[in-house]
């Protein structure tokens, strides 16, 4: 039963994604999306049965669903494996996916590529669960690069703007880098352990010599910072945002990006033993906390500023991971699918009451016009800026306090300096967009409207997980989810700290002041004085410029890397064209001047041979024609000429060598 | 012996020379004559007395006649070429192989079973008496065919040289030039 | 007593001189009188055999050649009359009506 049920959990999608892909176009839109959704609503309800299950065995267990290479020594199969990471991951995937479709319903209705669209959806399922649920490296692999190609497929899906081609295209690539080095992560594994089973590589981890250890875990990191947009591949993220904002929830928010901390956590022992990577994880994690946040204080595109916040986000999940939290950093996951993917649905409520409109320069004045957007915007927006008792509070105070207690000071001043900055640029964004003066296009403002139910309906699940799913982790450290994970996402050899309730509280309070401050200096900046904004950026212009456009990094990659590879791919095409394309028409020109030698020999070699068998015929024949001169004469003198032939032989034959014994008398 | 040997056959070979060589076709003639007397000669050294008196009598006294006789028929003017044009080329072959054939001659035995009319049983019998004998018990088939064949000859000859009966409207035979 | 590879020798010589001639000469007549000429050196290796192995087979033999060549001499003029009714000319290279 509990085979059959982890089964099942990949396959919903897969019919649906076969039966939508292939025959999508002789059907209804409707039904196309009932398929779609309830696919994955049915494989929710299997995850459920496998969460049942796990809870009661929580020892980890593999399924084989096919045994696919095996000679010699190596045996890879298409197997899961399922603990309760995996099961906790699977729900996330599951669950937040289901509410996601349902929205997209809504939200892609008369769309000319709707099929389309949900075959994408349902094939990012696929490859999802796959990569939650591989019990080996392959199979996380191919769900890894899986999910890269339909974050292309589906970020590219209105093909027609180029902007949104060129945008795929670039998170294909800046994926693809990350891929390199989890490729080259892989080789080093299967040389060390001659196996790539979960199972047998995790369990003998503590075999490794810190050296190949630091040497897998950076590589597997390249190819974490790729997937999950950190420092320095995060350049695809933001772009991304050209897809439907559906896309933006499921892929950018809850479930993709993630991916790379779901597999730094799963390899959380190879990370222990290489503390210089871990380190590195901690300090990018960090930066781009920071880094991102920072940016996202000037953007002015709605999409755009949850994408750095996403970025940011991910940076503290990687922080966690960096100082040992792996527990915290999977909280931190979850509640942040909750509330991301509720803030981008609301987001995309609000882009579609306003016909299309995504600059919130050109909003404001919202908040009685859409009341049940606004309402669950604002849960979304306290539960990411930390203000208890909403999720995003717990899991980021868990984060922090975990930093700040295991010595990690530097760390912590880094999340602690970010959360501020969340708490700010997130306000700020609800200001702007809900309260104030209506900036609102008249023709736009004629048409606002709140979003149909089907859209809605989500959004208030959403907004519910995102209130209460953080008690999943109360009390800090002791909860029933930390309890959960405890097995399979401990560091080795860790102290746990006993922390006592005064520091606790403490650093609760600490991290409860930071966001209420940067919700007051918001307040303060947009709804008080809203032209203090404005000010600040005219007094500071190279900063205000430089945050705009994202510290130039796109610039700059394109002026370093991008460039010279062009110029390359050109420099290829100069040889291609020049020279080998001489080539093969210099080859084409010998069949041609073989061609003409060929037929010269034909003409005058062969013929000519075939004419001088007849000419010499001919002259044969001449000869022997002379014999019949009609003179007798000649006729006579041939006589003879035989007859001298003809004694000849016959003296020669019948005496022979008698002619020596002559006797002359 | 041996002169006479030597002078009949020095004249034999000189005549016969001759009569392929001469640029006139009676001097010709007139050196087959010379041959044939003196063949008739070393007959009559071998003695065949009698066939030496045929030779003299049919050979030189009847066929050489005809030949002349025909000679005359032709009044042959003497023209300037009485070889071939390519003569040399013959006469250079016909020397070589009469070369080949003096030395296969002289090197082959000479065998042969020996009859009974030695020398001395001819002169007894007679010359005539002997060939007489011979020729009418041994060869008398032949006599008689070369009696028809001679008759055949005849009529041949007649046949052949007869003026053709003129008839009304026809030419002489003539002969298609090449 | 003369050898007999001699006599010979001798006709060998004069059978050649006959032959050459034969194939010489473009006078038709004198080609006959060669043939002739041929026919005698058969006759002296004939009778010479005949003396020296006792036998007279070879006188007989003689005899008829005899006989022969004056049939054949015969039959050869009259041809060359008749060519020579036609043509007015005995050259034997003259005469090649026998090529089609």
């Amino acid at each position: 039963m509990f085979e059959l049920l982890v089964l099942l959990i990949p396959l919903f999608p897969l019919l649906a994604v076969l039966a939508n892909g292939l025959y999508g176009s002789r059907y209804s839109h409707e039904l196309a999306g009932r398929l779609a959704c309830g696919s994955v609503g049915l494989s929710f309800l299997c995850t459920l049965g496998v969460f049942t299950s796990v809870l009661a065995n929580p020892e980890p267990r593999e399924v084989i669903a096919y045994s696919w290479i095996f000679g010699g020594n190596l045996s890879i199969n298409l197997a899961f494996l399922i603990d309760p990471l995996t099961t906790i991951m699977l729900l996330v995937v599951t669950g937040v996916g289901f509410l996601i479709h349902v929205y997209s319903v809504g939200y892609m209705h008369g769309e000319e590529g709707f099929t389309r669209f949900f075959t994408y959806m349902n094939l990012f399922m696929v490859s999802m669960l796959l990569l939650v649920m591989g019990a080996n490296y392959v199979v996380l692999f191919i769900g890894w690069e899986g999910v890269g190609l339909c974050s292309y497929l589906l970020i590219g899906y209105y093909y027609e703007k180029i902007s949104a081609g060129k945008a795929a295209t670039k998170a294909f690539v800046v994926n693809r880098i990350g891929d390199a080095g989890f490729l080259i992560a892989i080789f080093l594994i299967f040389s060390q352990f001659g196996s790539l089973d979960y199972s047998t590589v995790l369990s003998q981890a503590s075999s490794l010599s810190t050296e190949m250890a630091t040497a897998i875990t950076i590589c597997l990191l390249i190819g974490a910072f790729g997937k999950s947009a950190q420092l320095p591949l995060h350049t695809w993220l933001p772009d991304a945002m050209e897809g439907p904002t559906p896309v933006s929830a499921l892929i950018h928010a809850a479930t993709m990006v993630t991916a790379g901390v779901y597999m730094v956590v799963r390899n959380h022992a190879l990370f222990d033993m290489a503390p210089i990577a871990l380190t590195t994880v901690g300090i990018i994690g960090g930066l781009t906390a920071l880094f991102a946040a920072t940016i996202g204080l000037v953007q002015n595109d709605i999409k755009r500023v949850l994408a750095y916040s996403t970025v940011s986000q991910l940076g503290y999940m990687f922080l966690a991971c960096g100082v040992g939290a792996y527990t915290a950093a999977i909280f931190h996951l979850v509640t942040h699918a909750f509330f991301k993917a509720l803030l981008f649905l609301s987001a995309g409520a609000v882009i579609h009451s306003l016909s299309g409109e995504q600059d919130i320069r050109k909003m404001g004045g919202l908040h009685n016009k859409i009341p049940t957007t606004h309402k669950v915007f604002l849960v979304g927006t306290l539960a990411i800026a930390g203000i208890p008792p909403l999720a995003g509070f717990w899991s980021k105070d868990e984060i922090m306090a975990h930093a700040f207690v295991y010595g990690y000071y530097h760390l912590y001043a880094l999340a602690a300096i970010g959360a501020f900055l969340t708490s700010f640029y997130m306000f700020r964004l609800t200001y702007l967009t809900f309260y104030g003066q209506s900036r609102v296009d008249p023709p736009v403002a004629k048409h606002i409207h709140e979003s149909p139910s089907m859209m809605m309906r989500p959004l208030l699940i959403l907004a519910g997980l995102a209130a209460v799913g953080g008690f999943l982790g109360v009390p800090p450290e002791h909860g029933w989810f930390q309890g959960f994970l405890h097995d399979v996402a401990t560091p080795l050899g860790s102290e746990t700290h006993e922390v006592g309730i005064g520091m606790l509280l403490g650093l609760m309070g600490v991290a409860v002041a930071i966001a209420l401050g940067g919700w007051g200096l918001a307040h303060y900046m947009y709804s008080i004085r809203p032209q203090m904004a404005n000010e600040w950026a005219e007094k500071s212009p190279q900063v205000y410029s430089t945050l705009l456009n994202k510290y130039y990094v796109d610039e700059f990659y394109d002026r370093f890397i991008v460039e010279p590879f062009k110029k390359l791919g050109m420099l290829w095409d100069w040889f291609d064209q020049h020279i080998l394309d001489r080539f093969v028409n210099g080859v084409g020109k010998w069949t041609d001047i073989s061609a003409a030698g060929i037929t010269w020999t034909e003409k005058h070699v062969i013929y000519a041979g075939l004419n001088v068998v007849g000419y010499g015929n001919h002259l044969l024949a001449w000869s022997w024609r002379k014999l019949q001169s009609g003179m007798v004469h000649h006729y006579a003198a041939i006589l003879i000429i035989g007859l001298a032939i003809l004694i000849h032989l016959v003296v020669l034959w019948f005496t022979g060598s008698s002619l020596a014994n002559s006797s002359m008398y | 012996m041996w002169l006479l040997f030597i002078y009949f056959a020095t004249v034999s070979v000189v005549a016969g020379v001759l009569t392929v060589s001469l640029r006139n076709a009676v001097h010709c003639a007139l050196a087959l004559l010379t041959l044939l007397f003196h063949i008739a000669g070393l007959f009559v050294m071998l003695n065949a007395e009698f066939l030496a008196a045929v030779q003299i009598i049919v050979y030189a006294g009847a066929i050489l006649i005809l030949y002349l006789f025909v000679l005359m028929l032709m009044n042959l003017k003497t023209e300037e070429q009485h070889l071939h044009k390519k003569h040399s080329y013959l006469l250079f072959a016909g020397m070589g192989l009469l070369a080949e054939l003096l030395i296969l001659l002289m090197l082959s035995p000479y065998g042969g079973r020996m009859g009974s009319a030695t020398p001395e049983v001819v002169l007894t019998t007679g010359p005539s008496h002997a060939v007489g004998i011979t020729m009418f018990s041994d060869y008398l088939l032949l006599f008689e065919i070369v009696g028809v064949f001679l008759l055949g000859a005849v009529i041949g000859a007649i046949v052949l040289a007869k003026t053709p009966a003129k008839t009304e409207n026809q030419e002489p035979a003539n002969f298609p030039t090449p | 007593m003369i050898p007999l590879s001699a006599y010979v020798a001798l006709s060998a010589i004069l059978f050649m001189t006959g032959l050459i001639g034969v194939l010489i000469r473009r006078n038709f007549i004198v080609v006959l009188m060669s043939v002739e000429i041929m026919l005698n050196a058969a006759n002296i290796n004939l009778v010479a055999f005949s003396h020296y192995l006792n036998s007279m087979a070879g006188q007989m033999s003689a005899l008829f050649i005899i006989a022969v060549a004056a049939a054949e001499a015969a039959i050869g003029l009259a041809i060359i009359i008749v060519i020579f009714r036609g043509k007015m000319a005995t050259n034997v290279d003259q005469i090649n009506i026998l090529k089609w």
